[in-house]
């Protein structure tokens, strides 16, 4: 047994598990943020000790430890770390349950941190299970009316994406007798394209987990579930789920494509296709729905499909890309971590918002760039990130998957994709005019917590550091991308 | 290395947009001062710079003051900046139009620490252009200025202003958005992002990956739409109409130049052949610009807008410059947009005077206020006649210039008809300048204007800094035209002439 390469995961649960238990005997619940942040913070740093080690597998070949596994649970731990920080005003009001609140975020963490590290279709499942049950109770946890529909929405259509992606895997194991991805990939490449042809078993079977984990990463049209969910969840779970739950989506698949389906070319040319295609599809439709929304959670939720469009072009762009060629890898890593600290950044100028306000219309933040101006400025600087304008992380994440698009023939997806960002600017805008030239409803400040002001000045000096000394991030962002194929 | 000099004045003003807007309890009067202190430096920098600028003949082709440091090792960028005879003129007249605009907006009482930190910053994004010898960072400073031109149209503008502060960012992101997709396919095409290589290089680095022509046009849609170039122009009218003056003194005075820059440092440069091949399209778009943007102008009745028109037309001379493809026609271009910058920023001014004392800019209700502003009168005519072409203003030897060079060049079939039909323009240029000068300050002198004042101190200050240089250019134009010439000559070296 490799134990000790465990350790992230096992410390992680260990806290997950004292949270809850905590929860029963003490109560000053502030001491709940401070041991899930400390689990955290534990957790993240056995990773950091881990990072730039040689690539092993564990538990017979179930689990990889590489530099992209750690790479993403240092992500999803980070954004954990901000999402709990962002959620204390909003959870304190609660009567009950606030320590299942944050062990749920722990669990939730954990089964993302595993889903970025399985290399066998089976413990993938477990992991998709192990997030997807977490955030379906997280969802729901405000019990009023709104909250508990979008549970129940989310539950029933994520039951349907298992089922789907639980029957390709069937057909992806009836096909290659394999559940472990480099062995799928040995015997795969080991067959004449004719033999894979005859059949449609793969094929099938690759579209279905297409399918299953598109609905993770909210990809038309496998995105029905996305505005519901995100404005009926508690906020600070909508802004959960837009990134961290995103990021693992993307996470898996491209593990799973590229490990188990990369070579020969012939194949990844086929999903790099259908990816490219879904991305056109996704930024289109999530641009333009989202310009009449006038809910700022919903036009958020629209805004991540797009966003996932984006992100699909990397995934196009690796499919497209000879093997050895990190940049798509490299490209959407970066673009993950832009997109993770920006969207917290806007989702947390929000909840301080809309403790305030509570409401979640746009027309309502009129004013708040007097009532507000810091928390206005913020979340002024992220939707300018999201539009992709420099100086912010946003415009160099788009910048790096774009280059990596043209250098593979993809100009007409990139085409697409910078005139679907002029479409964003509009609805993204409408938003900074309302704050800024709109007159205040009241003469009322709006107050944040202490805890809720770091979380929001940690995402927003990250914007502006990925944006114009984007150097380092790409570095790491390159070595995790050479990831370990079994 | 020696001292940064271009990164100074490129980030001084930033530097007082931030104090701005995040040093608590500043007053109105010192936040302004703070913008006058962060502007004037980079005034005096530039004026130092074009003094001690090496303007012998080994300069040619050379960029002076360069600096350089790594920035994106992954796809090998840099923080290139640099300056050479073409850059160095538009970074004095930006340098210039920012300390006068934040004059020129002294009297802003509304939401005054937001007002010139953004007009700080809009100032720092546009100096970048002008001094980036990266593509990529060139590409960065030329976004940045959306967003402040947003919040100043919308904020503090008139009229329709929001309408115009979207169309504003939408044409500009759209425009942005097909260079972004010319840069990427440019540097991959090339892996170079240095403009200075890509130019020396010129298409022999081009391998087969994607034809040059695409990119040319990719990369020309975005800065037609800046200078604009008709059909790509119905932002303008609205932009510069609408913005506060201070804004449309940047808009018209340097903004649109960056349009008419990136040809010439990027399409014209790095795709000499591409350029002349597609010459004589372009010099016909030209031709459709000067005459539609005068005859529009025509029969418009805001005063403001009369002048945003006008604005077309007269960057259709710049494009009929570049694309002339001679010496001659392109230092003419170049030395269009420094006169145009300051002859159209003074126009706007004055016009932001007008209005401003008179509180009207229908060019029906105005008249006879050359008698309630008799300086302000003076000062418009001189703006108007310089616009006109009138020799001794810097206007008449831009346009006498370009027409010369465009007329003599060999490089475009059929120039010279096109440059007889574009010197119609200035005929019917004289029309609108001088019907607009009679509207407004000639003929029965109203009652209604009776209290109405002529410009203070300050507005006589900056009205002389704009006439005294409009003047110096018009009469002694060498002192530009030296310098632009050695940014030219390595550009025809280029096209082999």
């Amino acid at each position: 047994m490799n134990l000790g390469l465990f350790i992230p995961e096992l410390s992680l649960v260990t806290f997950a598990i004292a949270v809850v238990l905590l929860d029963l005997f003490i109560q000053r619940k502030g001491w709940l943020v401070v041991v899930s942040i400390a689990g955290l913070a534990v957790s993240a740093g056995f990773s950091i000790a881990m990072w730039g080690g040689s690539s092993q597998a564990i538990f017979n070949n179930m689990l990889a430890v590489d530099n992209f596994a750690l790479f993403f649970k240092l992500l999803f731990l980070g954004i954990a770390a901000l999402v709990i920080l962002a959620s204390t005003d909003y959870v304190s009001k609660f009567a009950r349950f606030q320590g299942e609140y944050y062990a749920l975020v722990l669990l939730s963490t954990l089964g993302m941190m595993l889903m970025a590290a399985t290399v066998e279709l089976i413990s993938i499942y477990i992991a998709l299970e192990l997030t997807s049950i977490s955030l379906y109770i997280l969802v729901g946890f405000l019990k009023d009316s709104k909250s508990s529909e979008a549970s129940l929405k989310y539950l029933l259509l994520g039951a349907v994406a298992s089922a789907v992606l639980l029957f390709g895997m069937a057909l992806v194991f009836g096909f290659t007798g394999k559940t472990q991805l480099g062995e799928i990939a040995q015997a795969i490449q080991a067959m004449s394209p004719q033999t894979v042809l005859a059949s449609p078993g793969l094929i099938l079977g690759m579209v279905l987990l297409v399918a299953g984990f598109g609905f993770k990463i909210a990809a038309v049209p496998f995105h029905m579930w996305v505005p519901d969910v995100y404005e009926g969840a508690p906020t600070p779970i909508t802004a959960y789920l837009s990134v961290a739950s995103k990021a693992a989506g993307f996470a898996i698949i491209l593990r799973v494509f590229y490990s188990a389906f990369g070579l020969p070319q012939w194949l990844s040319l086929d999903w790099g296709l259908i990816f490219a295609v879904l991305s056109a599809i996704g930024m289109t439709l999530g641009n333009i729905v989202a310009i009449p929304q006038t809910n700022i959670k919903r036009m958020l939720g629209y805004s991540s499909i797009a966003q996932a469009g984006y992100l699909m072009v990397g995934l196009a762009v690796v499919g497209f890309s000879p093997a050895a060629d990190i940049v798509g890898r490299s490209s959407l890593l970066f673009f993950l971590v832009a997109y993770a600290l920006t969207n917290l950044g806007a989702f947390i100028a929000i909840i301080a918002i809309s403790n305030k306000l509570n409401s979640d219309l746009i027309d309502d933040y009129s004013g708040m760039g007097k009532r507000a101006p810091l928390l206005a400025l913020a979340l002024t600087l992220c939707l300018i990130s999201l539009t992709g304008i420099p100086p912010a992380a946003g415009f160099m994440a788009k910048f790096y998957i774009f280059s990596g698009a043209v250098n593979h023939g993809l100009l007409w997806l990139v085409i697409i994709a910078v005139i679907n960002s002029v479409i964003s600017a509009y609805y993204y805008l409408r938003v900074v005019k309302v704050m800024w030239l709109g007159e205040p409803v009241s003469a009322e400040k709006v107050p944040s917590s202490g805890a809720l002001r770091v979380a929001l000045s940690l995402s927003c000096l990250g914007v502006l550091l990925l944006g114009i000394v984007p150097g380092l991030m790409m570095r790491l962002a390159e070595i995790a991308a050479k990831m370990f194929v079994f | 290395m020696s001292f940064p000099y271009l990164t100074t004045i490129i980030f001084l003003p930033v530097a007082g947009a931030i104090l701005i807007a995040f040093v608590p309890g500043l007053q109105d009067r010192v936040i302004r001062r703070i913008a006058a202190i962060f502007t004037f430096v980079p005034l005096a920098l530039s004026i130092f710079l074009f003094a001690i600028f090496d303007k012998s003949a080994g300069a040619v082709g050379v960029f002076q003051f360069e600096e350089m440091v790594s920035w994106i090792p992954a796809i090998n960028a840099h923080y290139h900046l640099g300056v050479d005879g073409l850059s160095l003129p538009l970074v004095v007249l930006m340098t210039f139009l920012g300390f006068l605009v934040v004059l020129i907006s002294w009297k802003i009482n509304l939401r005054v620490r937001e007002y010139f930190a953004w007009l700080l910053l809009l100032e720092t994004s546009i100096l970048g252009v002008f001094c980036s010898l990266d593509l990529l960072l060139f590409f960065v400073f030329w976004e940045i200025e959306v967003i402040p031109m947003y919040f100043l149209i919308s904020i503090w503008g008139s009229g329709r202003k929001e309408y115009s502060a979207i169309k504003y960012v939408v044409y500009t992101l759209f425009g942005s958005a097909m260079m972004l997709a010319g840069i990427l396919s440019l540097y991959f095409t090339t892996g170079s992002l240095s403009m200075v290589e890509l130019a020396q290089g010129g298409l022999a680095m081009i391998q087969s990956i994607m034809p040059a022509t695409p990119i040319f046009f990719l990369l020309l849609i975005g800065f037609a739409v800046k200078l604009p170039v008709v059909p790509l122009h119905t932002w303008l009218p609205d932009a510069h109409t609408d913005a506060p003056t201070a804004g449309s003194v940047v808009l018209a005075g340097a903004l649109i130049k960056m349009g008419g820059y990136g040809m010439i440092r990027v399409c014209v440069s790095i795709f000499p052949q591409v350029a002349h091949q597609y010459a004589p399209l372009l010099v016909a778009f030209a031709v459709i610009s000067v005459l539609y943007g005068a005859a529009v102008t025509l029969r418009q009745t805001d005063l403001k807008r009369l002048i945003a028109y006008s604005s077309i037309s007269h960057m259709g001379y710049v494009l009929l410059g570049v694309f002339a493809l001679s010496q001659v026609s392109l230092t003419g271009a170049a030395l269009q947009m420094f006169s145009h910058g300051l002859i159209t920023g003074l126009l706007f001014a004055m016009a932001g005077l007008v209005m401003h004392n008179a509180e009207e800019r229908d060019l029906r209700q105005l008249g006879g206020l050359a008698r309630q502003m008799p300086i302000i009168a003076v000062v418009f005519s001189i703006a108007g006649l310089g616009s006109l072409g009138l020799p001794t203003t810097s206007g008449f030897a831009a346009e006498f210039i370009t027409f010369v060079g465009c007329f003599s060049s060999t490089a475009v079939a059929g120039i010279r008809v096109y440059t007889i039909l574009a010197v119609f323009g200035i005929v019917i240029t004289a029309g609108y300048i001088l019907w607009m000068l009679q509207r407004v300050f000639f003929g029965p002198v109203l009652e209604k204007f009776n209290r109405v004042k002529d410009a203070d101190n300050l507005e006589k200050g900056y009205m002389f800094a704009f006439v005294a240089v409009i003047m110096l250019v018009g009469i002694y134009p060498a002192i530009l035209t030296d310098v632009i010439k050695l940014g030219i000559l390595p550009i025809m070296g280029l096209l082999g002439g």
